[in-house]
């Protein structure tokens, strides 16, 4: 990258704090400055909603997996080398004709990291975890999701032992698709609670 | 659309990490995790105890500035690394950086205070 100005290095002070952290644990041998550069690549590009939206694909496709989803969800996503860092167990919660089920962390921003990656934006700003709570209709229409008036609406508040994986229910008309096709259909959000399965184009 | 004091943010397809510092201080959090020098409840309480804090940012941008905080206290509350080592290497840091001619690496030894 080239640059025609000429002006001294900055660090911002966040910057030049982190740097100070990681001097001081570096020497006490605490942190490897490699294994640091591992864990921001695996999270920026290796671990995201394909993951889940592959654990989903699964449970549409194969009934006894689902039935172990729903069972021991921990185990069932294990099995598919997703796992956890934080030692966090997991809950699927089913989207039904009658419930809509949305995740939130009112506390900080727990997350399904080994599904989802991390969390977007708003997860983890202050009008989603409050408004998720006290108005989930109003706030899954901010995201364009308008919900029968009939239908409940389940929200799960996630902690730091227990995370939370929403499995929307199968759109109608992908009879016979393929867990690859299926996955396609299947968002972030959709898993979160904030919108549903695509339906198939 | 109108937006109002409690809007959600934009769902804009942000990267994961706004600035490298962010990934920095995540990485350090998980090292540190898998490390054992804390169990993920104790961050979880600590983070917490930031992110709730009046004036955090509704559009959610200072996430990472109230994540470093809650590493640094939990670092000082471990006696791991107390806050006044901590400011007196990021000052070191911040002058090296000064003293470092562009296009260089910014290293420790650069600070001219050494």
């Amino acid at each position: 990258m080239s640059h025609d100005h000429d002006h001294d290095n900055e660090l911002d002070p966040f910057a030049a704090r982190v740097r100070a952290l990681e001097t001081i644990l570096t020497e006490k041998g605490l942190i490897d400055p490699a294994a640091i550069d591992v864990i921001v690549d695996t999270y920026e590009t290796k671990i995201g909603p394909r993951n889940g939206a592959r654990v989903v694909a699964k449970a549409w496709s194969d009934p006894a997996y689902a039935d172990w989803l729903k069972r021991d969800a921990t185990a069932a996503i294990e099995s598919l080398s997703y796992t956890g860092r934080q030692g966090e167990h997991m809950q699927a919660v089913f989207n039904t004709e009658e419930t809509h089920n949305l995740v939130v962390c009112t506390l900080c921003s727990c997350y399904p990291w080994s599904v989802l990656g991390l969390p977007p934006v708003w997860y983890k700003a202050p009008p989603y975890r409050s408004r998720a709570v006290i108005d989930p209709r109003g706030v899954l229409e901010e995201f364009g999701l308008t919900l029968p008036a009939e239908k409940k609406i389940r929200v799960w508040d996630s902690t730091a032992e227990l995370r939370y994986l929403v499995v929307p229910m199968r759109p109608q008309n992908t009879e016979g698709w393929s867990e690859e096709q299926l996955a396609e259909l299947i968002s972030r959000d959709a898993m979160i609670g904030t919108a549903v399965a695509k339906a198939p184009a | 659309m109108s937006r109002h004091e409690g809007a959600l943010p934009d769902d804009i397809d942000e990267p994961v990490f706004s600035e490298p510092w962010q990934a920095e201080a995540f990485a350090m959090t998980v090292a540190l995790h898998d490390k054992g020098l804390f169990s993920w409840s104790e961050w979880a309480d600590s983070l917490s105890a930031e992110v709730k804090k009046p004036g955090a940012a509704s559009d959610g941008h200072d996430y990472y500035e109230h994540w470093l905080a809650a590493l640094e206290k939990l670092l000082a509350a471990k006696g791991v690394a107390g806050k006044g080592d901590v400011d007196t290497l990021a000052a070191a840091w911040e002058r090296a950086a000064h003293a470092t001619p562009h296009g260089k690496p910014i290293l420790l030894e650069n600070d001219p205070g050494l």
